[in-house]
């Protein structure tokens, strides 16, 4: 084959063209912190709002535009983009692989999304206003009485989805075929195992999100009574169809994040993985256990009690995987060499706060005990721990511990190490406060609350503010880093690092892998 | 910034009980209430349990096993005995979880016979009640969110049930089994009231029930928890538990209200009792929409509108009946013909639209028969 | 799927065949999830939904050492101005006997309306055992202006009503359907 690469092209039609996959990864991870500090904002806009008691700084109706937009954003605009961007780096790199299966329908893959969330953001500034119905979007809330822009909002939505199945397909077909021989299936980094167990249940469920969308079209535009009782339809119908996607969204949401962080923890203990297989059949059993306990977001709403039961059991089980995995993590920092550079910080830190957000999902579990927990801020608390103590912390784990291999600069550890414990301080004094107020009766989604929630409510937005902060913080020393950051050749920048990834160099070439490598066997893998 | 100094100083010795910065659910006045909330310890401590041994694992070796401190690294990686025994254990946890847990699930389904059943329907943004008996005058009214505009806008202070107080309580006699049957009249709203451990969505079109039993006098709060629109923050839910004796009594006097509306009804009232009258009922059901000086909103202005300085029975016709397709709802069923003739003659003469024109009760009831 | 090759480039092969599993997934939605949901709803009485065809009984005893209540709540959708009530707002009946009400239904706008019944049972586990011989239920009802309608329901409550339920509730709301079914109007 001929030898006719080049680096990359100049200018804006670089990026608008590129099939490379560091290219296409760099966009995704820029675009999601875009979208992350926009959804930041409106965060800052709620908590602002909830700072005291009294309607301040926006009207009731604007204020659920908020929380509707700042969910949407942060789940399809923020999360979701960013682990795919870290897909597109990794993978490839992981696996020995010169790029991904299908590179064009990556470019394509990404490319949609800005548009995409363009049109959700300009709903805000359209007659009715944005969608204010949640990020659940429930019917008929979402169907005969929505706004205008509902229809935006449902095109959003598809385009998203267009763009994650393309994605899972080009992850899956990467994985499946491009391996580099004599990297077997069990061989691979558990990053690359999450990420392919999670472009399944994206293949499976985004789908089913697009069949609910599309049903909430035909009973708004065409007639139809899918969720309308007045035709024969029910509204009940809607929350299983959403929930049936839901669910597993939210193990797609930190499935990945789960391989980071058995990525990062081994490197800084210097010990490998602890249990490999197990943590490999516990993310396995996790996916599968995810398609059937989608009612326990329905508890209250009228359902027989043998159903209630079998979701609540259902629901349980999926503590004994998760709890395998963080007893895996721990046994690997057992007795290992440990040092705290930032991306372990992070890592540390979701451990901590990734399985107190896992216990008070456990407590919501119990149907009983959550007719009193649903839909308050116990319920809040609960997702922002799982999310951002989880996603979030581990997704900033990857960037700090990718990016000297990316840009060949390191970034600097002390300010590294002050974004982690302003984060975590803000993200307690945040959320934490949260689980009180829900336990003592406040709802969600309410733009002004009673006298008694008030001290917590204004400590939580005091929180908030701080933790917005730091993200600038980080912001500052990612650029920072890229621009003028001491320069790293070192292949292995961290030494406990392990993976194919390692072996190119720093910072890692345009084209990598493009002979397959001869794969190492690195101690204690089998 | 005293504020936040002593909201920060209260961060740290919050008490534990007590009504303002309560950190913990409410046993509440009901049986099944301080079963769920035995049941929520019982998860709690245990979760606390084994998180204080898996953290304090995972502190122990962040300072034992440090590299600074020349520890070694092992390279021990994989044990199908731990892994089974950290499965096992686990899962043996839940099991034991799920006795007390599914128990506690079937008592809050329990369908045996109750004494009282009352219809609850939750409306943009309110709640109506309705007294299901087999004769006489069915008592049925409206529950709206009692706090001002001007506690909630800042310009006076805030009373102590701010939000969580209403112009028409749910009044239940207590030691007597009710039944909630449960539904809504157009979005999903959700019924919850935290002491008494009930909550139920109501969702248009099908009915739920739930049930209760409240052994102890008092009022209760709750708040609707399902997102509904904009004001779905402010339609919060009022029980009264009083003494069966009392109850009868209230409910007596509600079925002679209506009898009263009824010879009110005959009456010819004169333009302040209709204004002052009608200036309530703007409030509590024209205002959140149309806005305090009619200005409009969600809702057109009434101030200057062209139907309410226009003809009578159009006017009145229009807010009997609604606007279909829009969120004006058809108030001829949640008013009586007083509150009709009131809020007609006050949507008249305020806001500037001065028509001198006064709607009395009875031509409402002619114009209701036809 | 082993044999079956979409493509000779294994990776298009395999995207292939996870497109059509996404096609799949979302027509499993429609052809599935609903009419499964509804499957078993009707079959298991989730949700309190009760069909609309009229049940076929045949004569059986009459179960007179029981008494079960059975209660009529007549709701109004959101933009149904109509009065909308039940002859008797409670009956106490015996699991098998044939027993029957009428609602009666008044419009009182000057526009002709069509209006739709939609039943609603509670406890939803007695759906199963309630069964209306003759009812409006889902029928799209027109009424002209200012005109009333008697709308006549018969049931029978199964013998087999498990024990524990004392009282079951049916309650129709009526939904506004003019915009919708105007051709309804035209039979007025």
């Amino acid at each position: 084959m001929g030898d006719h690469h080049h680096g990359p092209a100049k200018g804006v039609t670089r990026w608008l063209f590129t099939t490379n996959h560091k290219d296409i990864g760099t966009m995704y991870l820029w675009f999601s912190f875009a979208m992350f500090l926009l959804g930041g904002f409106f965060a800052m806009v709620i908590r602002a709002e909830l700072f005291q008691p009294g309607m301040q700084l926006v009207e009731p109706a604007f204020f659920n535009q908020m929380t509707t937009l700042h969910g949407l954003i942060m789940v399809f605009g923020a999360i979701m983009p960013s682990f795919v961007g870290l897909a597109n780096w990794l993978i490839p790199m992981m696996i020995g692989a010169p790029d991904m299966a299908l590179p064009r329908m990556n470019n394509w893959s990404f490319w949609i999304l800005p548009p995409a969330f363009l049109m959700l953001a300009s709903t805000l500034f359209m007659e009715g206003g944005a969608p204010a119905f949640g990020w659940t979007f429930y019917a008929p809330l979402s169907t005969t009485y929505a706004p205008p822009s509902v229809t935006f909002f449902i095109f959003a939505i598809h385009i998203l989805g267009v763009s994650s199945i393309m994605g899972s397909i080009n992850i899956i077909a990467t994985v499946m075929n491009m391996r580099a021989p004599g990297m077997t299936y069990m061989k691979m980094p558990l990053f690359v195992w999450t990420w392919l167990i999670t472009a399944f249940l994206l293949v499976a469920v985004m789908p089913v999100l697009a069949g609910a969308v599309t049903m909430m079209l035909m009973d708004i535009h065409f007639g139809t009574s899918f969720f309308s009782a007045a035709g024969g339809g029910d509204p009940v119908l809607f929350q299983h169809i959403f929930w049936f996607f839901g669910h597993p969204e939210v193990y797609i949401i930190i499935l990945p994040a789960f391989g980071v962080v058995s990525q990062i923890i081994p490197a800084f203990s210097r010990k490998p993985l602890f249990g490999y297989a197990s943590m490999v059949y516990a993310t396995a059993s996790i996916a599968f256990l995810s398609f059937i306990v989608w009612a326990h977001h329905m508890y209250t709403v009228g359902m027989p009690v043998a159903g209630e039961l079998f979701f609540m059991y259902a629901t349980m089980l999926i503590a004994v995987p998760t709890g395998v995995k963080v007893f895996n993590w721990i046994t690997t920092m057992w007795r290992g060499a440990l040092s705290f550079e930032t991306p372990m910080l992070f890592c540390i830190g979701f451990l901590v706060l990734f399985t107190l957000g896992g216990f008070t999902g456990l407590m919501l579990s119990i149907a009983p005990a959550d007719f009193q927990y649903h839909d308050t801020y116990f319920v809040v608390a609960h997702f922002h721990y799982v999310m951002v103590a989880g996603a979030v912390f581990s997704m900033t784990a990857a960037i700090y511990y990718w990016l000297p291999k990316w840009c060949g600069r390191m970034y600097s550890e002390s300010m590294g190490k002050t974004h982690f414990w302003i984060s975590f301080i803000g993200f307690n004094i945040t959320f934490f406060p949260q689980h009180f107020v829900g336990l003592a009766g406040m709802p969600r989604r309410i733009p002004d609350y009673a006298l008694q929630f008030a001290d917590f409510n204004m400590m939580s937005s005091i929180g908030a503010f701080i933790y917005g902060a730091s993200q600038l913080l980080f912001l500052y020393n990612v650029i920072a880093t890229i621009v003028a950051g001491k320069r790293v050749s070192e292949e292995k920048v961290w030494d406990g690092a392990e993976g194919l990834e390692w072996t190119v160099a720093t910072p890692a070439p345009y084209h990598t892998f493009e002979e397959p490598p001869a794969v190492p066997k690195p101690a204690g893998t089998i | 910034m005293g504020r936040v100094f002593s909201t920060a100083a209260l961060a740290l010795f919050a008490p534990l009980a007590g009504a303002e910065n309560q950190v913990n659910m409410s046993p509440g006045v009901t049986e099944i209430g301080a079963n769920i909330f035995e049941l929520h310890m019982l998860i709690m401590w245990i979760c606390v349990v084994i998180g204080v041994l898996v953290f304090g694992a995972m502190f122990y070796s962040i300072y034992a096993h440090r590299q600074s401190k020349g520890h070694q690294a092992s390279q021990f990686h994989e044990s199908t005995r731990v892994e089974v025994a950290w499965t096992v254990v686990p899962f043996l946890i839940l099991v034991a979880m799920a006795f007390p847990a599914t128990s506690t699930l079937l008592e809050v389904y329990d369908n045996d016979a109750s004494e009282l059943d009352i219809l609850i329907t939750g409306y943009q943004w309110k709640w109506k009640y309705e007294y299901l008996d087999e004769s006489g005058e069915t008592v049925s009214f409206f529950s709206n969110l009692a706090t001002p505009q001007e506690e909630i806008y800042n310009t006076r202070n805030k009373g102590e049930n701010y939000l969580l107080e209403v112009d028409e309580p749910l009044v239940i006699p207590t030691n007597t089994k009710v039944r909630f049957l449960i539904t809504a009249n157009d979005v999903i709203h959700s019924w919850w009231v935290p002491e008494i451990a009930v909550k139920r969505d109501a969702i248009p079109g099908f009915i739920n029930e739930a049930w209760t039993r409240v052994p102890e006098e008092g009022i209760y709060r709750g708040q609707c928890t399902e997102l509904c629109g904009a004001y779905h923050g402010f339609m919060p839910v009022e029980v009264h538990a009083v003494s069966r004796d009392d109850f009868d009594n209230w409910i007596a006097a509600k079925r002679g209200i209506a009898a009263v509306q009824t010879a009110l009804a005959e009456q010819t009232l004169s333009v302040d009792e209709l204004m002052d009258q009608g200036k309530r009922v703007y409030g509590a059901a024209c205002l959140a929409c149309h806005g305090a000086g009619g200005e409009g909103g969600v809702g057109k202005a009434i101030a200057g509108s062209p139907v309410v300085l226009g003809d009578i029975a159009a006017h009145m016709a229009l807010v009997a009946n609604g606007v279909s397709g829009t969120a004006m709802q058809a108030f001829g069923a949640q008013l009586s013909a007083v509150d009709m003739a009131a809020v007609l003659t006050y949507q008249r003469n305020a806001f500037g639209n001065n028509t001198g024109d006064v709607v009395q009760p009875g031509d409402v009831t002619g114009a209701k028969n036809g | 799927m082993p044999g079956l090759r979409l493509s000779k480039a294994p990776a298009t092969d395999t995207a292939l065949k996870l497109s059509a599993v996404a096609v799949l997934m979302f027509a499993f939605v429609f052809v599935v999830m609903v009419p499964l949901y509804n499957v078993l709803c009707d079959a298991l009485g989730i949700n309190g939904k009760t069909s609309g065809q009229a049940y076929i009984s045949a004569p059986i005893a009459v179960d007179t050492s029981r008494q079960v209540t059975v209660q009529f709540v007549a709701v109004n959708n959101d933009d149904m101005p109509w009065s909308f009530a039940p002859d008797a707002r409670v009956m106490r009946v015996h699991p098998g006997a044939a027993n029957g009400t009428v609602f009666h239904a008044a419009n009182p706008t000057n526009l002709p309306m069509v209006a739709q019944a939609i039943p609603s049972i509670s406890p939803s586990r007695a759906a199963a055992y309630f069964h209306k011989t003759e009812c409006f239920c889902f029928d799209q009802q027109a009424l002209a202006g200012n005109a009333t309608a008697d709308m006549a329901l018969q049931f029978i409550v199964d013998q087999d009503l498990p024990d524990d339920i004392h009282t079951i509730t049916l309650s129709y709301t009526l939904f506004n359907i003019t915009g919708t079914a105007q051709d309804r109007l035209a039979a007025l």
